[in-house]
């Protein structure tokens, strides 16, 4: 099963951008692991510096803005 | 070349609406209508356009390009790269801590944290269309300037031990910086979602900024600001500035309200130093950088800008009226 973490600090980005992500698993029909990483500490331990980032199974694929449906599907699906 | 918005306003407001020219109504209502149509029709172009041409500058970038330079080199290319690096104040606590990370002095951060709101490329353009290139010109020098000197005395006054003490012990993971656009069709895409990511951002500030606009504009009479905001009142340059520094807008939308108080013959100094102290800093802004700034360090630090933005608003007032 896949693993999403959304790293943000608790902006409202950051929660959008996980409720995209489960809305669209869930549209798709594939389940899925979500958290949010909220402590700052373990944010920049994945490197990134602009949130809300994503990482993927621990490897980040996004920071910096609400990713779009189309990249979601595709980590999904990936 | 922006008279178009003017024709417009003046055929919604006086044909449609059946408003009276010269009236305060009507003339509130014209220049709502033709900020409106103005300032979004240049916000979509000019972010449309930048990202056309931008690859992907992010914080990350941005941190390792001037992460090791000297000092000569790093204020002047924070601020600058401050300016047009886009970034949401929620990301000011992350950037912060990963640019200490890197070794980027603590002074050098703040100069990027300083200029960062008050300039970027987009409320220039709209400055400008707005109120001149000039006055365009004037205000990037300063914000410029203004990033550097604040940068500067924190440095000075070393005061590194404000910083929260955590913020010295996170190790950063290492940075994957991701891949800009290469075909054309990817470009356009990045332009477009920029376009909507940061209008989506910020049109409630620019319609607050055009609703103040235009009532001051229809509204407040001109001898109200002859009276109060003359450049010989010495206390209008702090007093514009004691009311920006809590309240937050996004740069471009204090533009109107800029628009509006120069009609109404409010020297240049004075506006430009309201429009740097509510971009610049605010209550909000405050909150955030609490979470890694000790209260000693925010207070000094706002202290800062207050005194430099009331210098701006002196000289400016004092060399171009």
């Amino acid at each position: 099963m896949k693993n999403f973490k959304v790293l943000g600090s608790g902006c409202k980005k950051c929660a959008t951008t996980a409720d995209l992500i489960t809305a669209k698993a869930a549209d798709l029909g594939i389940a899925i692991e979500i958290e949010k990483v909220t402590d700052m500490g373990a944010i920049m331990g994945y490197g990134v510096m602009a949130t809300p980032g994503v990482v993927l199974n621990e490897v980040v694929v996004h920071s910096g803005s609400v990713p779009t449906p189309k990249s979601i599907e595709d980590w999904i699906k990936s | 070349m922006f008279a178009i918005f003017t024709r417009l306003a003046d055929w919604a407001t006086y044909g449609v609406m059946g408003l009276a020219p010269n009236t305060r109504l009507g003339d509130a209502v014209h220049f709502f209508i033709e900020d409106v149509t103005k300032i979004f029709f240049l916000l979509t172009l000019v972010i449309f356009a930048i990202g056309l041409f931008r690859s992907m500058l992010t914080p990350e970038r941005v941190r390792k390009v001037v992460a090791g330079r000297s000092r000569a080199v790093s204020y002047p290319m924070a601020v600058g790269l401050g300016a047009v690096t886009p970034f949401c104040s929620c990301s000011s606590v992350p950037l912060f801590i990963g640019f200490l990370e890197a070794g980027i002095p603590l002074g050098v951060t703040m100069a990027f944290l300083i200029a960062s709101p008050m300039i970027n490329e987009v409320a220039v353009v709209v400055l400008a269309a707005a109120v001149g290139w000039k006055v365009a010109v004037f205000y990037v020098a300063a914000g410029l300037t203004v990033g550097i000197v604040g940068g500067l005395m924190i440095e000075f006054f070393k005061l590194e031990k404000w910083v929260e003490d955590y913020v010295w012990k996170i190790r950063m993971g290492e940075t994957v910086l991701q891949q800009g656009a290469t075909t054309i069709k990817q470009r356009i895409d990045f332009a477009w979602g920029q376009v909507k990511e940061i209008v989506g951002r910020i049109w409630i500030y620019v319609l607050v900024g055009i609703g103040i606009g235009a009532a001051l504009h229809g509204f407040v009479p001109q001898e109200f600001f002859l009276k109060y905001a003359s450049a010989d009142n010495l206390f209008a340059v702090p007093a514009a500035v004691l009311v920006g520094i809590p309240l937050y807008s996004n740069a471009t939308g204090v533009i109107p309200i800029v628009e509006a108080l120069m009609s109404k013959g409010v020297p240049i100094g004075t506006v430009l130093a309201l429009m740097m102290s509510v971009a610049a800093i605010s209550l909000p802004e405050m909150i955030i950088l609490r979470k890694v700034l000790k209260p000693q360090l925010i207070a000094t630090f706002t202290g800062i800008l207050f005194v430099a933005f009331i210098g701006v608003g002196f000289l400016f007032n004092a060399f171009l009226t």
